[in-house]
């Protein structure tokens, strides 16, 4: 008989079994490292405007110079390096975000879900009443109660997702419930802290994750948004949704001001959600041979 | 002579069902007034259609809920007022085998985890103490080493019952109550899980509350039987009375249903028509009035009580006559 391999090493050769997962994590990976090194891989500042290089095109494109490799911006700046830099304020909302609202979505949910008195419905009636708000004007409310700035539109963003985690969550625990399994727990002695964490969580988290996967992305937008209208990240930092949203009027004359930012959030959702994929099939043990 | 190990007496569960915003809540009466004792090393058979009250009495036995009316006593202490320091004490006592062994057991852990949570709950030992009674365990059920390391769903419905039984006798248990442990196996499975099972109590002198609709299999383990109907009781008594000379006409309907191989066995067909009333609203006198062939005025009017009829106890009128 051999030896049991350690959890998260049986957990890595699971996920390894999947290219397209993997490819999502080398992708993840390098922009984490983008934004961990970005000065020191940066070309140029990100905020520095080199008056003399408004609108260079990118290096391989006509009229281009080999020391902006994607081009300048409207005031100058190399956009090689606000991306890089923008990794950073981007990867650090999606994350932030998405955990502040995954943590205590999943918690709420739990919570919501065994407790069958006026607690799990007054959460949901919380939860409906933040989604019947459209979830920019909401987040454009909690911004305006907590000030403007990145910190703020993080709980901002988080606010807005929480429902949906909360409401996925119940659903989810709900139809475990009453299942006989965790009748089984509960004889053998489990208090609820065991049965909502140990018994029920690991058999409702296939669907959080996606849903975390993707709500990454949507943090990354509402970021966006939030920058545009001026509540977000706040000028000059660089930030890929409030680089898109800046020189959206650029589209028809310098396509590469508005094309890189969005190529940017593309790949990074695309590379989450396709890690996001890999874990939950790894995470489940009826795929395993 | 064994002791009486769990004990019910008078013992109710109604359960409150909303009809409606402007309407009062209706009572169902799931459980009323059952009285039944358990001896160690014994078996306790409880027999009936769906509906009639057995899951929920096996709520009430493994503590899942808390009885409307009655005392439960285990082992000499009543539940009722035990504190919960005693509770915790009495809990890994009363274990559960469950019907279907593909939603028993968590499709998430492995079997070595799933067997060893009932000891981190109750007990202090390290891991390696754990696992080695896990296996232990495991090998006196019929699972090979090898196991130890897998989920569930990559076993058959018999392997999975095995564990949830290994499972439930984790704590060793005083009484297991077994909710219709083979009736989701295939036939030719359901002997080797029943001769485990008793091949179990011979060893650890556990008792049993077997709940099942299948006679032929109560005759085989039972010690005792009780036939329930509509959340009372209808008939009760050591096991060999109860299937020679059945008195209430709802255990002999029963017994006529139970196929049997030899032709000789096979008594008169009696078929029960129609179904048994709602729960919502029993009728006043006797629950089966309206499907028993024997029914006069008076069993529609007044409720028969259980009563010692030639060696065990049954709620009929007309329990003379049957004989």
């Amino acid at each position: 008989m051999n030896r049991p391999t350690h959890p998260l090493l049986e957990l890595w050769r699971d996920f390894a079994r999947n290219p397209g997962a993997v490819g999502g994590l080398v992708v993840v990976l390098a922009l984490v490292c983008c934004a961990l090194f970005a000065d020191g891989l940066a070309p140029h500042s990100p905020i520095e405007q080199y008056r003399d290089a408004i609108l260079t095109p990118p290096a391989w494109a006509e009229g281009g110079r080999a020391e902006f490799l994607l081009g300048t911006d409207p005031v100058g700046r190399d956009v090689l390096s606000r991306l890089i830099h923008g990794a950073r304020l981007s990867l650090g909302i999606g994350v932030v975000s998405v955990s502040l609202s995954l943590g205590f979505g999943i918690l709420l949910g739990l919570i919501a879900g065994f407790s069958r008195g006026w607690v799990g419905t007054a959460v949901m009636r919380l939860m409906d009443i933040l989604l019947a708000q459209p979830s920019l004007l909401l987040a454009v409310a909690v911004v305006a109660v907590l000030g403007p700035g990145l910190i703020n539109a993080m709980y901002a963003i988080a606010i807005v997702l929480l429902p949906h985690y909360v409401r996925l969550t119940r659903a989810a625990v709900v139809s475990e419930r009453d299942k006989e399994y965790v009748q089984a727990s509960r004889i053998a002695g489990a208090g609820t802290l065991r049965l909502m964490f140990i018994t029920v969580l690991p058999n409702c988290l296939a669907p959080l994750i996606v849903q975390a996967t993707l709500g990454f992305s949507t943090a990354i937008l509402d970021a966006a948004a939030l920058g545009f209208l001026g509540l977000g990240a706040q000028p000059p930092a660089s930030e890929w949704g409030a680089m898109l949203a800046g020189a959206m009027e650029f589209i028809q004359s310098a396509w590469w001001v508005v094309t890189l930012p969005g190529i940017a959030i593309f790949v990074a959702v695309l590379a989450f959600n396709l890690m996001g994929d890999g874990l939950r099939d790894a995470l489940d043990p009826k795929l395993k041979r | 002579m064994s002791e009486i190990l769990f004990e019910a007496r008078d013992l109710s569960r109604h359960y409150l069902v909303p009809q409606g915003v402007f309407r009062p809540k209706a009572v169902v009466r799931a459980l009323d007034g059952v009285s039944f004792g358990v001896m160690a090393g014994h078996t306790l058979a409880v027999v009936g259609e769906s509906g009639c009250g057995k899951s929920t009495l096996a709520r009430q036995i493994t503590m899942l809920e808390t009885p409307t009316a009655g005392s439960l006593k285990l082992d000499g202490h009543a539940l009722a007022s035990a504190s919960k320091a005693t509770l915790r004490q009495l809990r890994p006592m009363v274990q559960m085998v469950f019907q279907n062994p593909y939603a028993s057991l968590n499709p998430r852990k492995r079997i070595g985890s799933i067997l060893e949570e009932p000891l981190k709950i109750h007990t202090t030992f390290n891991a390696a103490e754990r696992a080695e009674r896990a296996r232990a365990m495991m090998a006196r059920v019929g699972l090979r080493p090898e196991h130890y390391e897998r989920y569930p769903h990559m076993f058959s419905g018999g392997q999975r019952q095995r564990v949830a039984i290994a499972r439930a006798l984790m704590t060793q248990p005083k009484l297991v109550v077994a909710d219709e442990p083979v009736s989701a196996l295939d036939v030719s499975i359901q002997a080797q899980v029943l001769n485990l099972l008793m091949d179990l109590q011979t060893e650890t002198n556990v008792a049993y509350v077997f709940i099942s609709h299948n006679l032929a299999v109560v005759e085989h383990i039972a010690d005792e039987v009780m036939v329930m109907y509509l959340g009372r009781v209808v008939e009760q008594g050591p096991a060999r009375a109860v299937f020679d000379t059945a008195l209430h006409p709802y255990t002999r309907a029963l017994l006529a249903a139970t196929p049997r191989l030899n032709p000789a066995e096979r008594g008169e067909r009696a078929i029960v028509r129609g179904e048994p009333p709602s729960p919502l609203a029993p009728p006043r006198g006797c629950a089966y009035a309206s499907r028993c062939p024997l029914a006069q005025a008076r069993c529609r009017d007044e409720a028969p009580a259980l009563r010692d009829v030639g060696g065990h106890r049954v709620a009929c009128h007309f329990a003379e006559t049957a004989r």
